[in-house]
This record gives structure tokens, C-alpha cells and sequence, in this order.
């Protein structure tokens, strides 16, 4: 009877110690205006359940004083830490704040905000320059030295991606005098919009024939491109180059098909590095960097696209 | 027993029960924390439903007010953008300007006979049009007065915080409760509400107290406002939209007859309070997506006006 008794309490006092070591995580999450953010939701709860980490989730509906009113709720349950993907910059501080001196860190994902550095452990996100940077190397080395006339996508007008992403494949290019941007507009990040701005491209550099290489800056516009250069009777991939931004599904199933030539990661995994940080810095006080910057990883039709879109066609995109 | 009270049993009722089992489930949901946190979150929401619930009351709806908070929130960050006046005194400024534009919806709806809806609809519409005029970015706000509010609470024992926000709500809920209660002002809104011909024929003057009703939900408005920038401490053209929905839904939780006539103050408190209890129990459980927000309030709001429609019949029989 006593053994018993004994054995319960220390089944009872680890199962105890188990729920103590496994860690409660908020995530406010800005909503899912689109593909790119429903992923990350898909792959940041996926993350927290391999680690075993308890995630709560916050969905504000795009509403900024639903995000501060759900980070008030984590405080006031105590969770272990926060990740938070603010929908705008301003508005922060008292709620920062609060978390400080509650004792619980706060990750930034994907957006900054204006608030002082002190407020928050890191933020981990992408540097939109290095992601046009990459894509313009890519293109320096593809082309190898011949002459190489670029037509040039831009996403909306004066958004921070499209100012970005074109000034970092700008400095890609800068060495190579053989490469040149001859036509640049806004195809509004749209599919629709990206086959209208490169049809009318097409019309202009004598049917295409000119035209060496397109630079999206995401992928859609380029999927959209791909499609008026195959009606304009020219292979996609071959007679044009096509490289461009973000790694979306869909640009896998067009560099499976050889009409994409190289695409740019933007990863929805921000809360990998996230929780990393969070781990080494409960673990013993490991203070991050202010900024942890993902990634921009390289995809070629020589990295397995069909293999890379099955695994990102189920993520919510 | 009042019948006219039941209402009003229900809802707090509801929110007593609702609350006993937030706690079963989540201890740290009874912490002054949590308290504190559902007073200063939905300070905004608790002062436009004061305003909301003397227009219900009174047999109207405003639907304008949603957009006026936009508005002042655009007003008191662009105008501490450009120029040097103190924060009192844009306040001053614009509580004066969204009173009047109240005021002057209040006046149509009376001397054209216009449904209050349409009336304030287009009120909804040039408020936010004006709010987009002056600019289309969020402009933060970034002076020392706002951070000395930001920062004044009183530190309740437990860590929650009684902020000056949450405090200026409670404040809100206490002056409606005297103007509805105990003034001639609140009698005739009853009496309005009760059908415009026998208020009428009580004596009620009628137009002045039209305008005032429309008057005062634009001056709670612009308080909410307010509130509202100094919560975000930002002025965004985008914000708020469809807060007068939300705002209507808790005065009705709150146990006021939507056909006006019947209702009470403290119930729209109520009500806000349980709108705020079902968000924070959904980011507490973590796993419910948060549209079952909007599900649980739309099937609360159900009951009651089936409950209301009960009353009536009840009242009708006897």
C-alpha cells in the first residue's frame, strides 16, 4: 500500500515537472491577408508542436487593438515568452512595456516596430535588399559574361519590397557591364497585372526577341510573365531567363517545367530562428542579436522543385 | 418583480456565469490583471456604447461613431504633427467639433424626418472621408503628454493596472448613468423612445432633445477618440471600422431594447464587459481560431432579442 502510495507521488510529481519544462508560447499573428502569412501560421505551429512547445494563438484580424489587447492577455496568463508579427509600427511601447516588466521576452517576426530595441529580445525577419541582391548574382553568374538586356517587374509602387528588392538586384548587377536594365515597371505584385506589363514588354523589345532575362520581384508576376512569353510563342527559361521572389508553390511547378529559371526564398519559418533564440536564452541568458535576418535561399531547377512543391503545397499558401 | 429589469438579471447573469467558467478553466482569468486589462481594452468600445445606448434608447441608432473615433484619432495626430498647440487644447478642439457634427445629424434627423440610420450612415461616410483627407498613413503620436497618460495608472494588488483609459470609461458609464436616471433630459429620452407622438403629448420638446441625444453620442465619440489615440498612441484613417456595430451589439447584450424606450446604463457596461471576457478567453485557450469571437456574440445577441420579444409578449398577456 505504502509502495503504491510512493510510486503515485512520484508519478504525480513528474508528470508535474514534465508540464513545468514544456513551455506556453503566445503568438499574435496579424491575420491572413495572404498566401505568404497563412503559411507561416502553418509553419510556426508546426515548429512549436515538433519542439513541444504549448503555442497559443492570437489571430488579430488585421486589427492593431486586437494585437495589443491579445498580448495583454498573454501577460496577464504568464506564458513563457511572446512572438508577436505587428501589424503596424507605431502604438507599442506601454504594451512592451508591461511585458518587461512582467519578466517575459518578446520576438518581433517578419515586422519591426518603433518602439526602443531595449523593449523586445530580437526580431527575426528578411532583408528585402539581400533577397534582390541574390537574385541579381544569380543572374551575373548565369549569364556568364554575355550581353544580357533585363526587363524588370516591380511590385506595387513605393511599398518597401518593391524599393527594396529592386535597389539590392541593382547592386547584384552593379559589376557586370554586360548586364542592363532596358524596361522597369510596376506589375503591382499581381498575376494579372505581371502578364499585362510583360505583353506589352514583349511588344516592345521586337517581340521579345531582345529580351534576355526577367526579374520579378515576387513570384506571381512572374508566373503571369511565363504565360504571355509562352503566347508570345518564346520558351520561358530558355529564350528568357526568369528569376524572381518569394518561393511560393507555384514557381516550383514552373522551374519543375523548366519555363523558371531561379527563385529567392522569402521563408514563412520565421519562428524556427525565434524559438532558437528563445531556447539558448532561457537555457543560460544568451542575449541574440538585435536582428536575426532568415535566410535568402537560392532555388535553381537543379534543387528538386517537384520535391520542393510538395512540400509547400500543403502549408496554406 | 420589474419585468422591464429582466433584461438586465440576464446579463449580468450571463456574465457572472460566463466568467465562474473562464476561472474554472483558467485560474489566472480572476487576477486583477485580467481586470484591469478588460476595463483599459475596451475603454474605447465602453465610451462609444454610452453614447450608444442614450441613442437606443431613445428609438435611434447612430452609425457614424465608428468613424468619428478614425477621425479624431486622424485630427489629434495630424494637428500635433503640424503645429504647437497642447494636447488639452486639440482635445478641447475636437470634442467641440464631433458635439456639433452629433448636433447637427441630430438636427436633421429631426427637421427633414429622416431615419436616424440614413442620417448617421452618411454621417459614417463623410467622417471617414474626412479622416482620409487629412491623411492616408498612420501617423504616430509622439509627445510627452501622451506618454505621462500613457503611463498613469494606479497599480492594483496583483500587478493588474487601473489605467487612466479604464478609468475614464468607468467615468463615462457613471455620467450616462446619471443623465439617464436622474435628469429631465433622461426622462424625455424614454419618453421618446416610448413613440415620438405621446412623448409629445407628455410635453417633451421633441427636436431639442433629438439634437441633443445625436449631440452627446458625438461628444462620446470624440472622447472615444481620444482614448483610442492615446491606446495606440497612432491616428490611422483605417481604424475603428465597424466599432459602431460592435458598439450596438453590447448595449443590446447589455439588455436595451433595440425599438428603444427600455434599457439601462450599467447593462451596456455589462455587456462591453462580456464582449472583452469571450476575446481574452479565446486568446487564453489558444487554439480557437479568434473569429469565435463574432460567432459567440452574434449567438448571444440572438438570445437576447428573442428574450426581449418574450418580455413583450409577456408584458402584452398581462
Amino acid at each position: 500500500m505504502l509502495e503504491r502510495l510512493l510510486m503515485a507521488s512520484v508519478a504525480v510529481f513528474s508528470l508535474g515537472a514534465g508540464v513545468a519544462g514544456a513551455q506556453t508560447i503566445g503568438f499574435s499573428q496579424i491575420g491572413s491577408e495572404s498566401g505568404w502569412r497563412a503559411a507561416e501560421t502553418t509553419v510556426t505551429m508546426n515548429e512549436a508542436k515538433e519542439r513541444g512547445i504549448d503555442l497559443r494563438f492570437s489571430d488579430a484580424q488585421q486589427r492593431q487593438e486586437n494585437q495589443i489587447a491579445a498580448l495583454r492577455s498573454f501577460i496577464a496568463q504568464g506564458v513563457d515568452a511572446i512572438l508577436v508579427a505587428p501589424v503596424v509600427a507605431t502604438g507599442w511601447d506601454s504594451v512592451l512595456e508591461e511585458a518587461a516588466e512582467a519578466e517575459i521576452p518578446v520576438v518581433l517576426l517578419d515586422r519591426m516596430v518603433d518602439s526602443s530595441p531595449d523593449l523586445y529580445l530580437t526580431a527575426v525577419g528578411s532583408d528585402l535588399v539581400h533577397e534582390g541582391r541574390v537574385a541579381g548574382e544569380w543572374l551575373v553568374s548565369a549569364v556568364n559574361g554575355e550581353e544580357c538586356r533585363v526587363v524588370e517587374l516591380q511590385g506595387t509602387t513605393g511599398s518597401s519590397p518593391a524599393i527594396d528588392r529592386k535597389k539590392g538586384f541593382e547592386e547584384g548587377i552593379a559589376g557586370a557591364d554586360n548586364i542592363e536594365i532596358v524596361r522597369s515597371q510596376t506589375g503591382d505584385f499581381t498575376r494579372t497585372r505581371g502578364k499585362e506589363v510583360m505583353e506589352s514588354f514583349l511588344q516592345a523589345e521586337n517581340g521579345g526577341a531582345d529580351i534576355c532575362a526577367l526579374y520579378a520581384h515576387n513570384d506571381d508576376m512572374a508566373v503571369g510573365a511565363i504565360q504571355a512569353i509562352k503566347e508570345a510563342g518564346l520558351k520561358p527559361g530558355e529564350d528568357i531567363l526568369v528569376v524572381s521572389i518569394d518561393a511560393v508553390p507555384d514557381i516550383f511547378q514552373a522551374l519543375a517545367a523548366g519555363e523558371a529559371n531561379a527563385t529567392v526564398e522569402l521563408t514563412p519559418n520565421m519562428a524556427g530562428p525565434a524559438f532558437d533564440a528563445l531556447e539558448a536564452f532561457f537555457a543560460d541568458g544568451t542575449m541574440p542579436e538585435k536582428f536575426i535576418q532568415t535566410e535568402s535561399k537560392l532555388y535553381t531547377q537543379a534543387d528538386d522543385p517537384a520535391g520542393e512543391y510538395e512540400a509547400r503545397k500543403d502549408l496554406g499558401y | 418583480m420589474n419585468i422591464r429589469a429582466l433584461p438586465l438579471y440576464a446579463t449580468i447573469a450571463i456574465f457572472l456565469l460566463a466568467y465562474l467558467v473562464c476561472y474554472l478553466q483558467f485560474p489566472a482569468m480572476l487576477s486583477t490583471r485580467v481586470i484591469g486589462n478588460l476595463l483599459t481594452d475596451n475603454a474605447y468600445l465602453g465610451i462609444v456604447a454610452v453614447g450608444m445606448t442614450v441613442v437606443i434608447i431613445s428609438g435611434g441608432i447612430d452609425l457614424s461613431v465608428g468613424s468619428v473615433i478614425a477621425f479624431s484619432g486622424v485630427f489629434i495626430a495630424v494637428l500635433l504633427r503640424e503645429t504647437g498647440l497642447h494636447p488639452l487644447a486639440v482635445f478641447a478642439l475636437l470634442l467641440a467639433i464631433t458635439t456639433l457634427f452629433g448636433a447637427a445629424m441630430g438636427g436633421m434627423i429631426h427637421l427633414l424626418a429622416m431615419p436616424p440610420f440614413i442620417v448617421t450612415l452618411a454621417g459614417m461616410f463623410l467622417a471617414r472621408g474626412a479622416g482620409y483627407m487629412l491623411t492616408i498613413d498612420s501617423v504616430p503620436i509622439d509627445h510627452a503628454f501622451y506618454e505621462t497618460m500613457q503611463r498613469a495608472y494606479y497599480l492594483m494588488p496583483g500587478k493588474g493596472r487601473l489605467t487612466l483609459l479604464g478609468g475614464t470609461m468607468v467615468a463615462s458609464v457613471i455620467l450616462g448613468m446619471i443623465l439617464l436616471h436622474r435628469t429631465k433630459f433622461g426622462t424625455n429620452v424614454y419618453a421618446l423612445g416610448g413613440g415620438e407622438a405621446t412623448a409629445r403629448l407628455m410635453g417633451v420638446a421633441v427636436g431639442r432633445t433629438t439634437v441633443l441625444i445625436y449631440a452627446f453620442s458625438g461628444l462620446m465619440a470624440g472622447l472615444a477618440g481620444i482614448v483610442f489615440s492615446v491606446y495606440t498612441s497612432a491616428g490611422y484613417p483605417l481604424a475603428t471600422v465597424g466599432v459602431e456595430l460592435n458598439a450596438i451589439a453590447a448595449v443590446v447584450i447589455g439588455g436595451t431594447l433595440l425599438t428603444g424606450g427600455s434599457g439601462y446604463m450599467f447593462g451596456t457596461l455589462i455587456g462591453v464587459l462580456t464582449m472583452g471576457l469571450i476575446q481574452t478567453y479565446i486568446v487564453f485557450d489558444g487554439t480557437l481560431s479568434s473569429w469565435w469571437t463574432k460567432i459567440v456574440i452574434g449567438a448571444l445577441l440572438l438570445m437576447f432579442i428573442l428574450l426581449q420579444k418574450g418580455l413583450l409578449r409577456l408584458r402584452l398577456s398581462h
